[in-house]
């Protein structure tokens, strides 16, 4: 018996729409890789948006870091003679400032990334996610820009990075973690709550100085040293110094906890943003 | 293997109103209900909290059907196009979809304005879910139907919003799913592009693709859909061929413009919650109410409930199919105009020779005061055009032949 043709067309599958509850939903992994092709094109636009216009356009990703640089080496190197265990200011503070741009980057304009999307958000379907995910992503340009000139100021000033440097993937993938759990929530929150917007900015200033960005978390006195790293920015910074500068001891214990700490905030931010993903629509 | 498209099972959504109308809440306003709650339990499950956009909403579509949505403004389309899209959930009953669906809620969703005419494409073209290489494939065609090759590397904010609007529907006009779900879409561009879409839709249509339309020119709706489905309220009332259920929903226009404007609420008030419209009068030159006479005065006066400062008022007139004829604005002011103090609450528009063949005829309102829109209304009331003389001249007998009868005249041969 002959078979039809349409037989070897793929057989149309039949998607169930219902209210679902609790975690039952969508940060399942056939419907993220089925919807590939997009999130490569809102990744894309991010990129290619984000310095359109500008005169100075990709150079902003290490102006911002440097003038922070050259403001704290001014500030607290010099006037207020904080400890930078006896490296030079300017290269302690950069090494900090450029995981910690990233990163607060990532928190700012992820948080507001599903409401300036509004648009999109309630007139199309595709996995939430992409959206804050996408600034990430976009991030990683940035980030590229930014490290690449560190190493070329390190080496200038006569430092040499070691094998450390083959930790940098790790750090930056906590990172990434810690700034995608966050604004995963964030941007989750930001769609009911617009208290959001107020919050980011005063709340990465306050995180920046929890951070080890302009003094070593040597200076912190145990076991508060130890504990800090819950944050995971702490080994991230701490790490970076090492792994670029080429001196130190490895802040392993550091890195240990705020990986670990990177990895629960990124698993409750994840969970978070799922179980509220389906009420999108009705409130951005 | 089935050959059914969409099947919808006792579909709900709710909306809970409070949150609706103060936009969205505060996260104080969390805080201070959550602490509230324990004292006050009871109080928060009052009736008219909650409003059902849909209810016990049941069909099924095959595949290859055309399937038009009909209703009057809130009846629940929209919602119903947003569920089987995926956008929002439902908060009873399922859908069941079997096929690749692509949704054409808004035209232009996605365009960013920074990117390029080019970028745009490839952005546009996977938000509304097709594949890279399927857009590369296809590229050139989508271009040729926007008529927009010169300006392909230009940011899209250069862009006139005809040529936006153009290629937004060409890209969107170029998906190819199984299912394709349109929203009000085709209302775009010039008279030569929207006859382009048009046909564009009708060879979709004709392709055996599965379409469920949402449109409020029944026209568009009767030439391209087979059955029609009719909602009030989030609940189907008809479901029938299509020329059946334009007959339908043109008599439930007609019930809702003869009873008491004030009592509906299909409203457009976007800037309060207040009613605005009471009634309209249309009065031919002897003044009896609602028959008017072809080629003789006629005055449409909108009587209102208050008097705001600065009022403006929009009214289009729309033929038995609900295709638009003309509007009159009065923003657009001639020197004939006058506003007047001991008018009262209530605006009037006279049109010296009514260039109307005979037949039914419907008024859509929209009031304006400083700029905001305070209340619309669709098919706010109907008037019959009785037989009359137009620059001297019998108008045709039906409207078959067009709407309009132009004062003329003519040079013939002896």
């Amino acid at each position: 018996m002959l078979r039809p043709i349409e037989a070897t067309a793929p057989h149309p599958e039949t998607i169930r729409l219902q209210p679902t509850r609790g975690f039952s939903r969508v940060l399942a992994p056939r419907e993220l890789w089925r919807y590939r092709d997009l999130a490569g094109q809102i990744a894309l636009r991010d990129i290619t948006v984000r310095y359109r216009q500008t005169a100075l356009g990709g150079a902003w990703a290490v102006l911002q870091p440097i003038g922070f640089m050259v403001v704290f080496s001014l500030i607290f190197g010099n006037v207020a003679g904080i400890s930078s265990n006896g490296l030079p200011y300017p290269l302690f503070s950069l090494s900090a400032l450029v995981p910690w741009t990233f990163f607060s980057t990532a928190l700012m304009l992820g948080s507001d990334s599903l409401v300036s999307n509004a648009a999109l958000v309630s007139k199309i379907y595709f996995p939430r996610i992409f959206m804050p995910a996408g600034v990430i992503v976009a991030g990683f340009v940035d980030l590229a820009i930014s490290l690449f000139i560190l190493l070329i100021i390190v080496f200038a000033w006569g430092y040499a990075p070691s094998v450390a440097i083959l930790t940098l993937p790790l750090l930056i993938a906590i990172a990434t973690a810690a700034a995608l759990g966050t604004t995963a929530a964030l941007s989750a929150i930001n769609v009911r709550y617009r208290d959001v917007r107020y919050v980011v900015p005063f709340a990465i200033q306050m995180w920046l100085f929890i951070s080890p960005v302009v003094y070593p978390s040597s200076q912190i006195s145990e076991p508060w040293r130890t504990l800090s790293a819950i944050n995971p920015m702490v080994g991230v910074v701490e790490g970076f110094r090492w792994a670029t500068l080429g001196t130190g001891n490895a802040p392993w214990d550091l890195i240990g906890i705020s990986a670990v700490s990177a990895a629960v905030i990124l698993a409750a931010g994840l969970a978070y943003f799922d179980r509220v993903e389906r009420a999108f629509a009705d409130f951005v | 293997m089935s050959n059914v498209a969409i099947e919808a099972h006792e579909l709900g959504k709710s909306y809970t109103l409070g949150l609706n109308k103060r936009g969205y809440g505060t996260l104080r306003e969390a805080v201070v209900e959550a602490a509230q709650r324990p004292f006050k339990r009871g109080a928060d499950k009052r009736k008219g909290d909650t409003l059902w956009a849909l209810k016990d909403l049941s069909m099924t579509i095959r595949n290859g059907e055309v399937v038009g949505l009909i209703g009057h403004n809130g009846a629940g389309k929209s919602t119903l196009l947003k569920i089987l899209s995926r956008i929002t959930e439902p908060s009873t009953g399922y859908a069941e979809v079997t096929g690749r669906v692509g949704s054409l809620l808004e035209v232009g969703t996605g365009f960013h304005p920074e990117l390029t005419g080019r970028e745009n494409i490839y952005l546009n073209g996977s938000i509304l879910g097709m594949r890279r290489a399927e857009i590369s494939a296809r590229f050139d065609e989508i271009v040729e139907f926007a008529e927009i090759s010169r300006f392909l590397d230009t940011p899209v904010k250069r862009y006139s919003s005809g040529m936006s609007v153009r290629l937004a529907f060409a890209v969107a006009a170029h998906l190819e799913p199984e299912i394709l779900l349109v929203d009000e879409v085709l209302a775009v561009g010039d008279a030569a592009f929207q006859r382009k879409s048009l046909g564009k839709m009708n060879e979709v249509a004709k392709e055996g693709r599965t379409v469920v339309f949402v449109s409020h020119n029944l026209a568009i709706i009767q030439a391209l859909c087979t059955r029609g489905v009719l909602l009030e309220r989030g609940e189907v009332i008809a479901d029938a061929p299509i020329n059946q259920a334009i007959d339908n929903y043109l008599r439930t226009l007609e019930r809702s413009a003869s009873t008491d404007l004030l009592e509906r609420t299909d409203r457009d008030t976007r800037a309060y919650d207040e009613t605005l419209v009471r009634q309209l009068e249309i009065q031919g030159p002897s003044g009896q109410a609602n028959a008017v006479v072809a080629g003789q005065a006629a005055t449409i006066a909108v009587v209102l409930t208050e008097e705001l400062p600065s009022m403006e008022c929009q009214l289009t007139i729309a033929n038995s199919l609900g295709q638009p004829i003309c509007t009159l604005d009065s923003e657009m002011s001639a020197p004939g105009d006058v506003r007047e103090s001991g008018l009262g609450p209530r605006i009037e528009c006279e049109i010296p020779a009514l260039p109307l063949v005979p037949g039914r005829y419907r008024i859509d309102v929209i009031v304006k005061a400083k700029r905001q829109i305070q209340d619309g209304l669709q098919a706010a009331a109907f008037f019959d055009v009785e037989p009359g003389l137009v620059g001297g001249r019998p108008t045709a007998a039906t409207g078959s032949e067009g709407d309009i009868a132009l004062p003329h005249r003519w040079r013939l041969p002896v």
